[in-house]
């Protein structure tokens, strides 16, 4: 954007104009971090907002609609489902940035290497990685966490490790992008190692592709985690989690609050993940910018 | 062109060898011993009792021995007995897979047929409603919990408006049609029943629908990203500067060109919508290779898992080849 551009839009356009403008270049962006940011916040603060406790039993009350007294219903053990609701976020956010964050760093970090090694190093990496990517992630996620065995840090393993190539194979190819540019070759002529080059000036250069990635990827695995704890994998019970009270709600159509409002839950931070990430690639990748 | 497709087959088969190998590391190397998992502990305190049955299953030789005693088994299409069904796996897969070829089918098609013109519309009227409506749909498809939403279907359609069947293929009192594909919608078209075949088209469309979801949206913004991308090239403005209507440089300049990138996504699509029914089947009560492949991992079935995976795998090898060689078809400087 030029400085005319600018000018033109801080001085001479109506306010209402600016503001359209504004929601039409952030509004995506804003309302997928405000998403985010009430989630973190209601997953930091579960225990003061909540109006119950997230275990305890009451089979008196077992299936109760929505009311002034629970929210959204009992569940078939009589807990508040508002209660597991807000207390779920906590396990969704944790093992979605987890599995996003460790499988990111580890996978950049191998593919940076295979890109700057070059030669049998290179191909070796490669292989690796297309290995695991020969599998379809569930399904190979299903075996890993079924061989492990129920438990949510074993459920991370397995995602972590189907996770990490799509990141390695990426950041090979952005890694390959950059180290033709003359920066790299100033830097290699000035005497600097192979490995302080990539992680002090090629990796910050091709940061902002792997943020947009990383950001909608948290969506992903927050979605992957759920449906392996609706299968039975993930959480063990009576932890409340997302995915596992959907699937406890799943024989009860008459009772839908029970399975409904987990469900959504998942929707709305999915969501909130993929309007950031798409609002920051329109961003960085100025050819797809919307005007 | 023969060369090409060679070295991608010689790829593939490696590929799906060192699969082999990765699948049994993971059943064979897991913590917790699978004999002591499956005896029980009074069996398992009678120490001769346990060498017999070590022996037996030929846990005693060497990890290497059995990895080829396994390989050779699976040369011969020996996948192993399921735990739970205690059949034949290879025999469980192909009385599983026809549903889940249904299924996946009918979901591929759909978001293809839905897709594909949505993310042509999307490109061609940029920003506009059309444009917005496709981006916040696609969003939507992607960020949904497939299990949840099939749910949702569920308790809407079939439990609240009472306009959509059951779970399941077929009504609970039907019979299956006679197995001559296994396809129920071929089958009763085969035999003419078009009451069953009615039957059948009804169980399918909730979770087709489900099914497509995720792949609709994917397909749209790829379509409308590789439009977008064509619509710049120098050889549309060539026919838009020799006086072409734009209906005409759309659909013969633009689209033969902005086709390609989706082919290969729709490959990749196909693959994952036939490997990925776990969740749709699950909820659907569909009896597919999905639903299998949940009900081994609730059971702890090894070998049940073990032969799914690696059918599954191979799957994928192969669409991704064919995929390679039709891309290479498509656009011939892959070649060079």
């Amino acid at each position: 954007m030029n400085v005319l551009n600018v000018a033109l839009e801080s001085k001479m356009l109506p306010p209402s104009s600016r503001t359209r403008r504004w929601m039409r270049r952030y509004g995506l962006a804003s309302l997928g971090a405000g998403i985010i940011l009430l989630w973190l916040l209601i997953a930091l603060t579960a225990p003061l907002i909540s109006p119950y406790l997230p275990d305890t039993v009451d089979v008196a009350n077992r299936l109760q609609p929505p009311s002034l007294e629970h929210w959204l219903g009992t569940d078939a053990l009589g807990r508040d489902v508002l209660t597991r609701l807000l207390y779920g976020s906590r396990i969704s956010l944790m093992t979605g940035f987890i599995v996003v964050v460790v499988s990111a760093v580890f996978g950049t970090l191998i593919g940076g290497i295979a890109a700057f090694a070059r030669g049998k190093v290179e191909e070796l990496i490669m292989r690796v990685t297309d290995l695991v990517l020969c599998f379809p992630p569930i399904i190979l996620a299903l075996a890993i966490a079924a061989a492990l065995g129920i438990g949510t840090t074993n459920t991370i393993i397995a995602m972590l490790v189907v996770w990490w190539p799509k990141f390695s194979r990426l950041a090979r190819g952005l890694v390959i992008v950059q180290r033709s540019q003359e920066y790299v070759e100033a830097a290699l002529v000035v005497g600097f190692s192979p490995s302080r080059i990539l992680v002090r000036h090629i990796i910050p250069n091709a940061i902002g592709t792997l943020i947009v990635l990383v950001t909608l990827d948290v969506g992903n695995a927050i979605i992957t985690f759920a449906g392996l704890s609706f299968l039975g994998l993930g959480v063990v019970p009576p932890t409340p989690e997302w995915g596992s009270m959907v699937a406890e709600g799943r024989e009860l159509v008459e009772q839908w609050w029970v399975a409904s409002f987990p469900g959504l839950a998942i929707l709305t931070i999915v969501l909130g993940f993929n309007f950031l990430g798409d609002g920051i690639r329109d961003w960085l990748d100025p050819k797809s910018r919307r005007r | 062109m023969i060369r090409y497709v060679v070295s991608r087959l010689g790829l593939a088969i490696v590929m799906a060898l060192l699969a082999t190998l990765v699948i049994f590391l993971i059943a064979n190397t897991v913590p917790g011993d699978p004999v002591l998992a499956q005896l029980g502990d009074v069996a398992a305190s009678n120490k001769e009792f346990l060498a017999q049955y070590r022996a037996k299953w030929g846990l005693d030789l060497p990890l290497w021995e059995r990895y080829f005693i396994f390989l050779k088994g699976l040369v011969h299409g020996d996948l192993g007995i399921s735990i739970a069904t205690q059949r034949p796996v290879i025999e469980d897969i192909a009385a599983y897979a026809p549903a889940t070829i249904e299924l996946a089918t009918a979901g591929f098609l759909l978001s293809m047929l839905v897709g594909i013109p949505l993310g042509i519309l999307a490109a061609v009227r940029r920003d506009s409603w059309i444009d917005h409506t496709a981006r916040f749909l696609s969003l939507i498809g992607v960020s949904s919990p497939t299990f949840w939403l099939a749910f949702i279907m569920l308790a809407v359609f079939y439990g609240g408006l009472q306009i959509a069947p059951g779970p399941g293929r077929l009504d609970s009192i039907a019979l299956p049609p006679p197995a001559i594909t296994g396809l129920f919608l071929v089958d009763t078209l085969l035999e003419g029943d078009w009451d069953a075949f009615r039957d059948a088209l009804g169980h399918l469309v909730l979770p087709s629908v489900v099914l497509a979801a995720t792949t609709l949206g994917l397909i749209t913004r790829t379509t409308r990203a590789s439009m977008l991308e064509s619509m710049q090239q120098d050889y549309v403005r060539m026919a838009r500067a020799k006086g072409l209507k734009e209906r005409a440089v759309v659909i013969s300049h633009v689209l033969p060109n902005a086709l390609i990138p989706v082919v290969t996504l729709a490959g990749l699509a196909y693959a994952n919508l036939l490997t990925g029914a776990v969740m749709t089947e699950t909820v659907f009560s569909w009896p597919g290779l999905g639903l299998y492949t949940f009900r081994s991992a609730a059971a702890l079935d090894f070998p049940a898992i073990m032969g799914i995976t690696i059918v599954v795998a191979v799957t994928y090898l192969l669409i991704n080849l064919i995929v390679d060689i039709s891309y290479a078809l498509l656009d011939p400087r892959v070649l060079r």
